[in-house]
């Protein structure tokens, strides 16, 4: 420690000047506390002459008294600008010494993949609880009566051999996969009754060979709609809305006249869309029309009373034209590249 | 169903573009319009020029390789300046003569195969074009020789088009026939759908009914064993003709459009018969007279009676087979196939028609019993118009005297005792509000009309009288559905219907997406697999003891068995990917399971009608006639559980990622998971964990027995997880109440504790919680040591234990009085010591 100077404006000048020089001079926080203590701590020529201030006569208390205070006062100033820019400049460093390669950082976690199959009967299922109908299910090893009988296909009629039926062995006792979800329409109509407005997406079963067209294991959406007064035009308009709300509102649908056991009139169902890969043009899509009376009657309703239409379309032929598949197999393989192109798209 | 163009155009008036695609596409058009499908366009795959010419000499010239071709000279009409234009070509068949006409395919022309014909050097000479037989021309598959029209009855002029002479330029539309519309397999059912569908005017081929002769051969019909109550024939037409010369050729119209119609020509009769059945529809079968014995008895089989089928297999009769016999016995089975015994050959003078109406049940069992679906029983089991029969015999046996020589002979029968089709009451307004369209009260009398009805006024509304083509038509919506498709379905407008306010998806339903939802976002990815399994796979994680569900007509013989576990799907799914090089893979199955049970003999002996609900015990004995099918979801992991990037470290994926998923879905259900060690045979002795929920068995996770994964060719380390979803759910309500969230500080204590390291540490840290009370609020795992300075056969774990009462701030030693108590919990069950 220096001796004790008389408080002079030199002496408060050159211990401000020395100061000041220090804290410029400190490169870092370390190196600044170190001149913070050397020029602003207690042992400090700034301290000395501060505490000399005791004695001073008490006519010159006023005038070095304030040429001490203010020479302190700039020299805290001091610091705290220097500790700021410091400050700063020390977290820019840091910051930068933190840069990564953004597109280097690597993936935590595989990305997961709904398979675009369910999604896509989610989606279509959810259109139909829009319109206040539920959805139903049923089991895919079926009983033949739920499958056929209580759908007025005749045990003889040809219809039946149309079905490539997978049978249960032996086959003596009458069960089958279920060869479409119609089943599930009668169970509903037995067991929720009338007015009824349910879809039934599900797997469905025929004895195709896989190939790039067909698979023996695939699935379906079938509805049904049971009220009364209800007309072909209501199966137009639900189809039609299915349609837009599917694949937006410049789709069309058309109906041609066909043939199924469980209904009549009976329709094919073609869409048609102004974007669809390779053009707009007309698709068959699946097939509809007014549920056969005889169908009502094998779940005991009355159909004098209450009528209504049906319909159903294949999943896979959907997911087909409107994403562009180009082979079945992709759809069942299980190769996780086909899922994870569609990700979690919804 | 296939319609030559030129056939159609007999009945109805059909536009000719000039272009007969054009006009093939027209007539599909019409044809879908009125509920046909759209199939192919099939024509004969040639063009010209091909024309008429006449060999003007040839000279016979021997090869080297023992062939010899001849040198011919043929005139195919004349140049501009008068002169002949002559074309040598290089022929080798022997059949023709000089002077003889044939058909030239000259230089530019292509011939099916495709075969283009072009001015080629061959054996020495300029061969300028070709002769050709009627194989090459797509007619058939006669190959003795080339075509020699004078064979066919024809002497054209030279030069003329051998295309159109032969009718080589027609072409046939296909369309798919349902099977309610039996009529449609034939010209007359095509040519009246497609004035249906344009409104031009209809002759119809059996219009005319010539009834020539009477009761000369002997016919007598007798089943006694009708099926299903049906009597098995109610129309057995026959007619004779005698004197025919069976070897006559088949002239080139009707060969072109049986082949364009997809039936190959076999011999002039056969073609005669199979050209009437594709115009009316009606079924023919000829018999060859002189080898009939006696009268023609139509009865059902008796037990072990057989019969040498046209096709020369000997076929053993059912008891339910209808079968034409003679004195001989069986000569046929009815509507399926005739036999070979009293088949027409060349020989043939004398033919016997029949034209007969049987039971489509009938037939089509037959059919379906001797695998025998020929063009015949396909249209009888779809059902052929009863009155057509006579107009069918008529039309064969006035082309058999036409083309084939012979005359018609006294001696002949009909035995028709067909049932009228039913008349069916429609009432005014009916049609209008079933399809939703205000027709006017012609367009339905008049669409009747068209499709062949009698429609008569009948009480508030109309009586309709079906035609006799159409057994299909049975009740007012079917009647409805012709109404509609002859006015056209595009009338029908387009209206919203209003359903009740719906309760939008089950709970079950929203699980399953949820579940799906998860697993996906936690980086899993969905796959859906057959459910088709060897038995061998099933019992992997089943055991071999467990009952399973059979296939009786598998694709796949070695994959039988329906799935009991989603495992065996997702092990295959693994290896395709895997052999593939995608060899990190976490994936996930939601599907169902069959799972039958010991003893219980599923399905039932007898399945009810479908005219009317079951009697509630019958409909509970259909409900429970199928085994158990719950929603399961599994999972599996295998490679690396991260994908590899700077600064990770690979990490293999096993059973943690197995009991990560698992909690996962749990957590969507609201339940928590219980881990037990356990046991399966196909998981590692030491990595199989089961899942519960309190005390109920919800799942398994654990790893692959790595000789399981290596014979699959996958990894070593496979992780799997299965649970039963719908068992889950039953455990779970869903139902979530909220607890207070205490604001007060937490008290935090570390705990090790030394126990054998047999002990699991989850059972531990049950104790601790049992024994800390309401105090403890968690209790994590957060170290395992073993090793120096502890007790060989010991480990010492230590929970990081977090402390907090809902209604105060927490001093250290409630907590620490709190910890005592879970450790004296942990010492009483496990010997749990204090770690020094």
């Amino acid at each position: 420690m220096s001796e004790p100077r008389e408080i002079t404006e030199p002496a408060v000048d050159s211990a401000v000047d020395a100061a000041l020089a220090a804290f410029a001079a400190a490169a870092d926080t370390a190196a600044l506390k170190v001149a913070k203590a050397a020029h602003a701590g207690e042992s400090s020529p700034l301290a000395a002459l501060n505490a000399q201030l005791r004695d001073v006569p008490a006519e010159q208390k006023a005038e070095l008294g304030k040429l001490v205070g203010q020479a302190r006062g700039r020299v805290a100033q001091a610091i705290s600008a220097r500790e700021g820019e410091l400050a700063v400049a020390e977290e820019q460093a840091r910051l930068a010494a933190e840069t990564l390669d953004v597109t280097a950082v690597p993936a935590l976690r595989a990305r997961g993949a709904r398979h675009p199959l369910t999604a896509l009967m989610e989606q279509m299922s959810d259109i139909f609880i829009g319109m206040g109908w539920e959805v139903a299910e049923g089991p895919e090893l079926e009983n033949e009566w739920f499958n056929f009988d209580a759908l007025n296909f005749d045990p003889d009629h040809p219809a039946r051999a149309m079905q490539d039926t997978f049978f249960i062995d032996p086959v003596e006792r009458h069960l089958v996969l279920r060869t479409h979800t119609s089943p599930v329409q009668v169970r509903s109509l037995l067991d929720r009754g009338v007015p009824l407005y349910v879809v039934a997406p599900g797997r469905v079963f025929r004895t195709d060979e896989l190939d790039a067209t067909h698979t023996p294991v695939f699935h379906q959406l079938e509805g049904i709609a049971i009220d009364k007064g209800l007309t072909m035009g209501h199966l137009r308009g639900t189809l039609e809305h299915l349609a837009r709300a599917l694949f937006g509102e410049g789709a069309r649908i058309r109906l041609r006249p066909s043939y199924f056991p469980f209904t009549e009139p009976s329709a094919e169902l073609d869409v048609w869309h102004p974007t669809f890969k390779d053009g707009a043009r007309w698709i068959e899509w699946g097939g509809c029309g007014m549920v056969n009376p005889n169908v009502l009657r094998a779940a005991g309703i009355d159909p004098d009373e209450y009528q209504g239409f049906a319909f159903g379309m294949g999943i896979e032929r959907t997911l087909m034209f409107r994403n562009d598949v180009k082979d079945m197999r992709d759809m069942v393989e299980g190769d996780i590249r086909f899922s994870q192109q569609f990700g979690m798209v919804v | 169903m296939r319609v030559p163009l030129s056939w159609l155009r007999e009945f109805v008036e059909v536009p000719a573009s000039g272009d007969p695609m054009e006009d093939a596409a027209h007539v599909h058009a019409a044809l879908v319009r009125v509920g046909l499908e759209e199939e192919e366009v099939h024509g004969v795959p040639l063009t010209g020029p091909i024309v008429v010419g006449e060999v003007l000499e040839y000279v016979e010239e021997p090869q080297s390789n023992g062939k010899t071709i001849r040198w011919c000279q043929v005139r195919t009409g004349t140049l501009p300046d008068g002169e002949p234009e002559v074309h040598g070509i290089v022929c080798g068949a022997p059949n023709f003569h000089v002077g003889d006409k044939v058909v030239v395919s000259l230089p530019g022309s292509v011939l099916p195969g495709p075969f283009p014909i072009s001015a080629r050097k061959t054996y020495g000479h300029v061969s300028d074009g070709m002769i050709a037989s009627a194989r090459e021309l797509g007619l058939g598959d006669e190959h003795d020789g080339i075509l020699r029209l004078a064979e066919l009855d024809l002497d054209p002029e030279v030069g003329t088009d051998a295309i159109a002479l032969l009718g080589l330029d027609d072409v046939a539309v296909e369309v798919n026939v349902t099977p309610d519309r039996g009529y449609t397999l034939s010209l007359r059912g095509i040519a009246r759908e497609y004035a249906n569908s344009t409104g031009v005017a209809f002759r119809d081929p059996a219009s005319s009914r010539e009834i020539g002769v009477g009761e000369g051969f002997a016919v007598t019909i007798d089943d006694d064993a009708p099926i299903r109550g049906r009597r098995g024939c109610d129309v057995f037409v026959t007619r004779a003709v005698r004197g025919i010369d069976a070897t006559r050729p088949t002239p080139p119209w009707m060969v072109a459009r049986l082949t364009l119609a997809g039936i190959r020509s076999i011999s002039l009769p056969v073609d005669i018969t199979n050209y009437v059945m594709l115009e009316l529809g009606q079924p023919i079968h000829a018999y060859d007279l002189a080898r009939l014995h006696g009268g023609i008895t139509v009865r059902r089989a008796r037990a072990g009676e057989t019969l040498v089928t046209l096709d020369d297999q000997s076929r053993t009769l059912d008891p339910e087979d209808l079968l034409i016999t003679d004195d001989s016995g069986p000569i046929g089975i009815a509507g399926v196939m005739g036999g070979a015994s009293t088949e027409v050959s060349d020989e043939t003078t004398d033919v016997l028609i029949e034209a007969a109406n049987f039971d489509p049940v009938s037939i089509a069992r037959s059919a379906r019993r001797h695998k025998l679906p020929s063009e015949a029983s396909k249209r009888f089991a779809r059902g052929v118009d009863p009155l057509v029969a006579e107009a069918a015999a008529q039309r064969v046996i006035d082309l058999l005297v036409e083309l084939a020589g012979g005359t018609i002979v006294d001696l002949g029968s009909a035995w028709i005792e067909a049932l009228r089709p039913a008349t069916i009451d429609l009432a005014e307004g009916y049609v209008d509000g079933l399809v939703g369209v205000d027709f006017s009260l012609d367009e339905i009398t008049d669409s009747l009309a068209a499709v062949g009805c009698a429609v008569t006024p009948g009480e508030d509304g109309w009586r309709v009288t079906p035609p006799s083509w159409r057994p299909d038509l049975i009740d007012a919506p079917s009647l409805a559905e012709e109404v509609a498709r002859i006015v056209g379905y595009d009338r029908i407008p387009a209206q919203l219907p209003v359903a009740p306010p719906g309760r939008g998806l089950s709970r079950g339903q929203r699980v399953r997406r949820a579940v799906a939802d998860a697993l996906a976002a936690a980086g899993l990815t969905e796959v859906l697999a057959y459910p088709f399994v060897a038995e061998s796979d099933n019992a992997l994680f089943e055991g071999a003891d467990h009952p399973q569900m059979r296939l009786a007509n598998a694709l796949d013989a070695e994959n039988a068995l329906l799935r009991a576990t989603l495992l065996p799907g997702l092990l295959q799914i693994a290896h395709r990917n895997v052999s593939r090089g995608l060899t990190d893979l976490a994936l996930f199955e939601i599907g169902t399971v069959f799972l039958p049970e010991r003893g219980v003999d599923y399905g039932v002996s007898e399945v009810p009608l479908g005219t009317a609900r079951p009697e509630p015990t019958v409909l509970r004995e259909l409900e429970q006639s199928i085994p158990h099918q719950p929603w399961y979801v599994s999972a599996l992991m295998l490679g690396d559980r991260r994908p590899r990037g700077v600064g990770q470290s690979p990490e293999k994926a096993g059973l943690a990622d197995a009991l990560d998923a698992a909690h996962r879905v749990a957590a969507v259900l609201g339940v928590t998971l219980t881990v037990e060690t356990s046991s399966n045979p196909a998981l590692h002795p030491g990595r199989t964990a089961l899942l519960l929920v309190g005390d109920d068995r919800v799942g398994i996770a654990g790893e692959l027995l790595p000789a399981v994964a290596l014979e699959r060719d996958l990894p070593r380390q496979v992780g799997v997880l299965e649970l039963d979803l719908d068992r889950l759910l039953s455990l779970s309500t869903g139902e979530v109440t909220a607890g207070t969230i205490a604001g007060y500080p937490a008290a935090t204590q570390d705990l090790s504790v030394v126990v054998p390291v047999t002990t699991p540490a989850g059972a531990v840290r049950t104790a601790l919680l049992d024994g800390a009370g309401d105090l403890l609020e968690e209790a994590v795992l957060v170290d395992d040591y073993r090793g120096e300075g502890l007790e060989p056969g010991t480990k010492s774990i230590t929970f990081s234990l977090r402390f907090r009462a809902t209604d105060r701030t927490l001093t250290a030693a409630e907590a620490t009085e709190a910890k005592t108590a879970g450790l004296a919990v942990a010492t009483e069950r496990f010997g749990a010591q204090l770690r020094a």
